[in-house]
């Protein structure tokens, strides 16, 4: 590794990957820490407690992680998924990603409050506007449209209940 | 045999109006969905699940026949039709498929499609029909080491024999794993990873799982590297053969069947390799070699055959051994656990009726889907133009809807979330998603098979091998671990430093 700044940061995008070893380590930690935790004296029924299974699953994913942090410095890269709609050739685009995750998130926020038909609506609308559509009009429209259909069809047709909100006391 | 006696009731059962109507509207619900572009069979199936929640499960799961079989079928549509297949078992139907579009003959490439999942499908679901109830007699008598055997199988299979990468399959089983250690121990009730969260404590629901690797996580990765301009569906008429097509096409619809039926029913990933297997061997058996990859017939007819036919294979396993061999069987096993039902050598006799029904509706879906599915093709094919915003967008809408109606809790929207940023991940770096999947689903099955195994033996590790079974499917493991190993061994000298886990294939094209 030389200390230059600039091939560093570098290497580092080189080898992101890398950064999938740490989840792996802390998630094995984090198993591991918990199945020590685990009160096994009184609960204890046969030979095997609760707490084997964690340990091994625990030990392997930092044994994975290791071997896979191997194989990215040895040059091995994990292939990024194609698919019909992904364009992989063009940088991966932050903005995009993170406004669908606010879509999806306002919509877990929301739906206990204003209820369903409208927190689905918004979670469609502002998905669509995340992935580069533009109708001012169609695309609300088509997010309401939707929204009221699928709590109708689910919540009265299908039996699956869905929080109304406020919005039902009012139709 | 009583087999033929079961199987009518289970016609009588499926054929009522309300559930004639179920099987219909899964057929079409399955299709549509199946056909939209990045929607494969596991994805459609994960996402029309909550709506058979409000059903009694023989209704839910008649209606899931006709949703299962339709989004095979969809799939292949869009393979045909855009030359990117949305899922691996239509990856070969593109190969001489869309050339068969391009020129002209796309009517004819969906109708060998269509007939050729008739064919494969109903020569299939025979099969499952005379092979399955023997299969769970014998496997009433296999104990806890041989399911943990099997179990163990299914785990090194699914890592091994797909995936370019060893390595990153195994991370993604042990993701899988991890996440269905979460919640109470059932054996002894004690709470593991659930941070003393109520909501925790039942587990995470594989639904919620399912949806967020396959919906979720694939949402995310597609907004990060959208293609601001999709390519053209190639329009369509309505699908028909000629007497020259039929001619060409009807012995590969025969064969398909043979090779896609027993590698279904293996833990061997699915309909990839058999109908790759079958695009061979047409290739090999026809006289109009030259064709092929430009538009041949047989080349669509047999890997569309086989393809349906290891669909029916599938659920061999499945419903027998409660054992999923592929992603849409995984989310099929999560439906059977949300009615509280578990698959496996007992079904046949505990819910007869409702294995019965199910197989019925089997057959019925399958005329149903060619019934509808060739009028209603030029219709699919228009649902290829749908703008991508509103179709990702929607995937998250449903994703939503369903994660949210498993207990109606905010708290599987979250969970939901994170699980869907790590589908994400994954992707990102050709983690497949497929182990994390069946690890969920089986990692506490296997657990509980390991545990009553070893208290049968007292804490010896001999209880875990001292069947016959067990010690033969350890074999089987043990040959397909050390298979890079022998390969190379075998090809040339020995390298400096084997290491067939870390070893990748590298596929330089």
């Amino acid at each position: 590794m030389t200390t230059q700044a600039e091939p560093r940061r570098s290497w580092w995008r080189e080898h992101s990957e890398l950064g999938i070893c740490a989840v792996l380590v802390a998630l094995g930690g984090l198993v591991l820490v918990d199945a020590i935790r685990i009160p096994t004296d009184f609960a204890q029924r046969g030979p095997v407690g609760p707490k084997a299974v964690p340990v091994v699953v625990g030990v392997a994913l930092i044994v994975v992680a290791v071997l896979l942090a191997r194989d990215v410095l040895r040059g091995g890269r994990g292939e990024a998924e194609g698919g019909e709609d992904v364009d992989l050739s063009a940088p991966a685009d932050w903005r995009t990603v993170l406004l669908l995750c606010g879509a999806f998130l306002a919509n877990a926020a929301l739906i206990g409050v204003v209820g369903f038909p409208i927190s689905g609506a918004i979670l469609f609308w502002g998905a669509a506007y995340a992935l580069g559509s533009r109708h001012f009009v169609r695309d609300p429209l088509i997010a309401a449209g939707l929204s009221v259909v699928t709590f109708v069809l689910f919540d009265n047709v299908l039996g699956v209940p869905l929080p109304g909100g406020p919005l039902v006391g009012v139709l | 045999m009583d087999v033929f006696a079961n199987l009518m009731e289970g016609f009588a059962t499926a054929l009522t109006p309300t559930h004639l109507a179920l099987a219909a509207l899964g057929v079409l619900l399955g299709t549509a969905i199946g056909v939209l572009p990045g929607i494969g069979p596991a994805m459609a199936v994960a996402l029309l699940l909550p709506v058979t929640y409000g059903l009694e499960p023989t209704g839910a799961f008649i209606m899931f026949a006709g949703i299962y079989y339709g989004g095979m079928f969809g799939g292949s549509t869009t393979s045909i039709l855009l030359n990117t297949p949305g899922e691996s078992a239509a990856v070969v139907a593109a190969i001489d498929g869309n050339p068969m579009a391009r020129k002209g003959r796309g009517a004819q490439a969906l109708a060998a499609a269509a007939v050729g999942h008739f064919v494969g499908g109903v020569i299939g679901t025979t099969l499952l029909v005379l092979l399955a109830p023997t299969v769970a007699k014998y496997a009433v008598d296999i104990g806890a080491p041989d399911f943990f055997a099997i179990m163990v199988l299914a785990f090194i299979a699914v890592t091994s024999v797909l995936g370019a990468s060893r390595v990153r399959g195994f991370a993604s089983l042990l993701i899988g794993l991890t996440i269905g250690l979460v919640g109470l121990d059932e054996m002894t009730g004690q709470q593991r990873l659930t941070f003393g969260s109520l909501h925790l404590a039942d587990g995470i629901d594989v639904v919620v799982v399912a949806v967020a690797l396959f919906a979720v996580g694939e949402s995310l990765w597609v907004a990060a590297h959208l293609r601001r301009k999709t390519s053209e569906a190639i329009p369509v008429g309505r699908p028909w053969l000629g007497r020259a097509d039929v001619k060409r096409a009807w012995k590969p619809w025969l064969r398909g069947p043979f090779i896609g039926f027993p590698f279904g029913a293996v833990p061997a990933g699915g309909a990839e390799i058999p109908t790759f297997l079958s695009y061979v061997t047409e290739k090999r058996l026809s006289k109009h070699r030259g064709e092929f990859g430009k538009g041949a017939i047989e080349g669509v007819a047999g890997p569309e055959s086989t393809a349906s036919a290891s669909a029916a294979g599938t659920l061999v396993s499945m419903l027998t051994l409660g054992l999923p061999t592929t992603a849409v069987a995984a989310v099929m096993l999560a439906a059977f656990q949300q009615y509280g039902i578990q698959p496996g050598p007992l079904l046949f006799q505990r819910e007869s009726a409702l294995v019965w029904g199910l197989i019925a509706s089997l057959f019925i879906g399958l005329v149903l889907l060619l019934v509808l599915n060739l009028p209603l093709a030029p219709v699919w094919a228009k649902l290829l133009r749908i703008p991508r915003p509103y179709l990702y967008a929607g995937i998250l809408f449903f994703a939503s809807v369903g994660a949210y109606a498993v207990n109606a809790d905010v708290f599987d929207l979250l969970v939901m979330f994170v699980i869907g940023l790590l589908g994400f991940a994954m992707r990102r770096y050709g983690l497949p998603v497929l182990p994390a999947i069946i690890g969920t689903i089986l990692g506490p099955a296997a657990e509980q098979q390991m545990r009553r195994a070893l208290q049968l033996s007292d804490g010896s590790l001999v209880g875990l091998f001292n069947t016959p079974f067990s010690i033969a499917v350890y074999a089987v493991v043990a040959v397909l671990l050390a298979w890079p190993l022998v390969r190379r061994l075998v090809r040339k000298p020995p390298p400096v430093e084997p290491s067939p886990q870390v070893e990748r294939e590298k596929v330089d094209a």
